[in-house]
């Protein structure tokens, strides 16, 4: 790709070209604007324009680690930024692993993750769609007639890294999203629920799609019940297959691995899961949000296979896990300009199975649709992988979605779930966050309610 | 932090398209922090963040825009974008005369962050590891973080107020892997105040990273958590986070007005037991949410929020409180200047009641003994909430046994707090929680006595 926008490759430069003899530095310069219009009872409750830019510095010297960042490309901060880094170095200990990284000659993908339309959308046409969507969602269901807020958000940002041993790389994308939180009233009872619709450009948002989906999921749960405590077939739909493997990548991050915080730790080429199951972390297919050129090292992205029919393939590294492990950077380094590289996916999906979620949903004699969870950073511990969320949802009886429920948990392990899920559906869904998933099913699961 | 002519014609000209109110909010935040693991200090960090967020009130309307560039052309432009974000048609110059006010500190800050070597900073961090370590040989890994930050804040708007605050927080955390033939099991434990370094003149890092250890080790014998509904008893200090999610997010004047909390409309009624008085006090010496004024330049303060039972009053930030034509709580709060303020809680907490501890546990044939909590998160429409137990014991026979696994419990927010039956007199302030709301994370504190919930949902597999 072209370096249309080479001003903050430059200033990365300028920072990384200031090392001295026998020091490493690395500057990750960042730069975005974003909008923000929230409607609320037609009228425009808030309208955000902002714009942010920031640097971190790291150094390493003799094998030792600093690190500082400025919340401003100015002057000043930048170099008292690499200043505050270069003696933060001489507090971390020693480590032989410790260095930046080099270029590793992985192709960088061809991608346009640029909404170039995008900067042309005047503010009073998203503030329009804000509007525009309160009143779609209250307008259509006797039930829905208020939101909690209703708001369009946009925002686009360029990232680049350079480092003293040779990285110089510069990339950039943009979304957009709608996005209402509709509440259903009836008999005295309230339920709140969101919908969205993401995009890289503005023509990609449907205000319908958004207004449907926080409709439906809204008045679904209006009428809800506790259930009794049971064991059930959990079936999950694609965006809460996606969270659940959002979870099971961070446990197979290289990171977590080499510090004993992984129960994969040592199961590569063991079957992790149901055969049934493939998944990729792939930066690469535009079709995710996630999508990337670079990691936050300056590496290419790449695609990763991480299960092939329930068989674990490898860990996702960053050099330092990578060079660490003996295997190599697979270009998963993930920063803010607030942090140190560590490791993550950003487009995790999994392959679509066979059936549509009417199909799926169809073999289920007596089980669960879950379509919310809540607790997860309470109630998932990724070293143990020991599971307990609350779950909102429809029982599912002889294939059929059948009564709504609230105020349950389910409960297994990581671990658990994956080995025994029992079908994968072909109904592949990318979501906001940039990962995809399908709807899953899981036999015999315990569910605490009454 | 910047010159009072310079914040007036910042003022004046984000009004100068019509609006009721212009406030700036100005922040300068230097941070540090060190992390511990894998046996070896990884990395000492710092940062500086700097900036102004500028927003103008029209009617309902809120315009934003914020910048991290102080200069007078940027503030200048900030406000120009606020200003037409918010605009309402009118016009008009509008003086404005600053009259500065004075925040009384909720405690004194004896040494900043800024005067203390890097090199004790991390020499408590190896002290923490080797104490972990020493809990006993199944600990396999030790993380120890140390954190500081110094927030600087001035808060003027176009009514003449003009205020500032300094906020300095200090945290420690230790978290420990303890490892065995039946898997990993994780303990953790964490300490924050609103002082300096002088939090380590009355707490021993060692203390701190044996709590988390043990914590560890107590779980690798726990059984699965069992599954259903059955009294819960929460031990003093562990447990804020209920109430917390309970009833404290369903408390707040913003959500209340939307009709997204099950407490709108309920003020003056019964919601709790008599032996229930709920308590949001940003003015709490040291405790983590303790602040001298909230992000719009509000003086902290100490609100009932439930008293003898009773639903008193909300919690409130400045549009709410100027809408409904009330005293300002001290509760309008943001993550940072690139943020808009909304209604958050500081430290809230659940008043001693009358019970022995001991005769609530021995009064409870078989249950949950739950020590200490982990986070949780609310559904305030329903009123639906979680929360993870990180320590929990069963009760059988009146009496505390084995340990259980780490889960989720779930309620229902007014029908646990009507139903609480047994109120200790052994309060105690919880370890420092990072609140999260619409995607801003603020630092808030919590406590509560030993108290019984006679029915909770346990997320459990048994």
């Amino acid at each position: 790709m072209p370096l249309d926008h080479p001003e903050l490759l430059a200033v990365a430069v300028r920072i990384a070209e200031m090392a001295g003899a026998g020091e490493q530095v690395e500057a990750y310069v960042a730069r975005s604007t974003s909008t923000s219009v929230k409607a609320y009872g037609g009228e425009v409750e808030s309208l955000t324009q902002a714009s942010s830019a920031g640097v971190g510095v790291r150094v390493i010297v003799d094998h030792r680690e600093g690190f500082a960042y400025a919340g401003t490309l100015d002057e000043g901060a930048v170099l008292e930024a690499l200043a505050e880094a270069r003696d933060n170095a001489r507090f971390g200990e020693p480590d032989e692993f410790n260095a930046l990284a080099e270029p590793d000659g992985v192709a960088v993908a061809d991608l346009d993750l640029w909404p170039a339309g995008l900067e042309h959308v005047a503010t009073a046409d998203k503030v329009a769609m804000a509007l525009e969507l309160e009143r779609a969602t209250t307008g259509r269901d006797a039930r829905v007639s208020a939101v909690r807020v209703a708001m369009f958000a946009d925002a686009r940002g360029e990232g680049a890294v350079a480092t003293s041993t040779g990285i110089r790389a510069w990339g950039r994308a943009g979304s957009c999203h709608l996005a209402v939180q509709a509440l259903a009233v009836h008999d005295g009872e309230t339920q709140i629920a969101a919908g969205l619709s993401v995009g890289r450009e503005v023509s990609d948002l449907s205000v319908d799609e958004a207004a449907s989906d926080a409709i439906l999921r809204a008045t679904r749960l209006l009428g809800s019940t506790k259930p009794a405590t049971q064991r059930l077939t959990l079936v999950l739909e694609p965006r809460m297959t996606a969270t659940i493997l959002s979870l099971v990548g961070g446990m197979l991050n290289g990171e977590a691995v080499l510090k004993g915080r992984s129960p994969f730790a040592g199961r590569v080429g063991e079957a992790i899961s149901s055969p049934l199951l493939t998944f990729v972390d792939d930066p690469t297919d535009p079709q995710s949000l996630g999508a990337e050129t670079h990691d936050g090292e300056g590496l290419a992205c790449r695609r990763n296979e991480l299960v092939v029919h329930g068989v674990l393939q490898g860990f996702l590294q960053n050099s330092y896990t990578g060079r660490r492990s003996g295997t190599a950077s697979t270009g998963s380094a993930q920063r803010g300009v607030a942090s140190t590289p560590g490791v993550g996916a950003v487009a995790l999906a999994v392959a679509p199975g066979s059936g549509t979620h009417e199909d799926v949903l169809g073999t289920v004699e007596h089980g669960l649709f879950v379509t919310s969870m809540a607790g997860l950073h309470s109630g998932v511990n990724p070293v143990s992988g020991d599971f307990s969320v609350g779950v909102e949802g429809l029982m599912v009886k002889g294939g059929e979605l059948a009564e709504p429920i609230r105020e349950a948990t389910v409960a297994s392990t990581l671990q658990r779930l994956l080995l025994d899920i029992s079908a994968v559906g072909a109904d592949l869904e990318w979501l906001p966050d940039g990962t995809g998933g399908v709807t899953l099913v899981i036999p015999d699961i315990a569910l605490s309610g009454t | 932090m910047l010159d009072h002519d310079l914040i007036r014609r910042t003022l004046s000209i984000a009004l100068h398209t019509g609006g009721e109110l212009a406030e700036i909010f100005v922040e300068d935040k230097a941070s540090s922090n060190a992390i511990f693991d894998d046996g070896k200090v990884e990395n000492l960090s710092s940062g500086r963040d700097r900036g102004a967020g500028i927003r103008v009130i029209v009617g309902d309307t809120t315009g934003f825009a914020h910048t991290a560039d102080l200069s007078e052309a940027g503030l200048a432009e900030a406000a120009e974008a606020a200003g037409a974000a918010a605009r309402s048609g009118g016009g008009g110059v509008q003086e404005i005369a600053l009259t500065r006010q004075d925040a009384p500190r909720p405690n004194d800050i004896a040494i900043l962050p800024e005067e203390v070597a890097k090199a004790r900073k991390v020499a408590l961090l190896r002290r923490a590891d080797e104490a972990a370590r020493g809990a006993g040989s199944a600990i396999t890994q030790v993380t120890a973080r140390y954190g500081d930050s110094r927030r600087r804040i001035l808060v003027a708007n176009s009514d003449g107020l003009l205020t500032e605050d300094d906020q300095v927080r200090t945290l420690f955390t230790v978290m420990a892997v303890a490892s065995a033939d039946t898997g990993m099991q994780t303990g953790y434990q964490s300490l924050g105040r609103t002082i300096g370094f002088e939090l380590f003149d009355s707490y021993d890092v060692e203390d701190l990273a044996r709590e988390a250890a043990d914590r560890a080790l107590l779980k690798l014998a726990a059984r699965p958590a069992p599954s259903g509904t059955m009294p819960v008893v929460i031990g003093p200090g562990g447990g804020g986070v209920l109430f917390h999610e309970a009833c404290g997010h369903g408390l707040e004047a913003d959500l209340v007005a939307k009709g997204a909390s099950v407490f709108a409309g309920r003020i003056g009624e019964r919601v709790a037991d008599p032996r229930i008085t709920l308590v949001d006090d940003g003015t709490m010496a040291e405790e983590w949410g303790a602040l001298a004024i909230d992000d719009e330049g509000s003086l902290a303060s100490r609100n009932v929020l439930i008293e003898d039972g009773i639903l008193t009053d909300y919690m409130w930030d400045l549009l709410r409180s100027r809408k409904e034509g009330r005293p300002r709580s001290g509760n309008g709060r943001r993550q940072s200047y690139k943020h808009l303020p909304m209604v958050r809680m500081t430290n809230t907490y659940v008043l001693a009641g009358p019970d022995d501890p001991a005769q609530i546990v021995a009064d409870t044939p078989t249950g949950v003994y739950v020590a200490h909590l982990g986070g949780g998160q609310v559904n305030t429409a329903t009123g639906d909430f979680v929360f993870g137990m990180t320590e929990a014991y069963l009760i059988e026979d009146g009496k505390i046994t084995e340990p259980i696994r780490e889960g989720n419990l779930i309620g229902n927010g007014p029908a646990v707090l009507a139903s609480i039956d047994a109120v200790g007199d052994d309060f105690a302030m919880g370890s420092p929680g990072m609140c999260g709301k619409d995607g801003q994370g603020v630092p808030v504190g919590d406590g509560i006595p030993t108290m019984r919930v006679p029915a909770l949902t346990i997320g459990g597999t048994a």
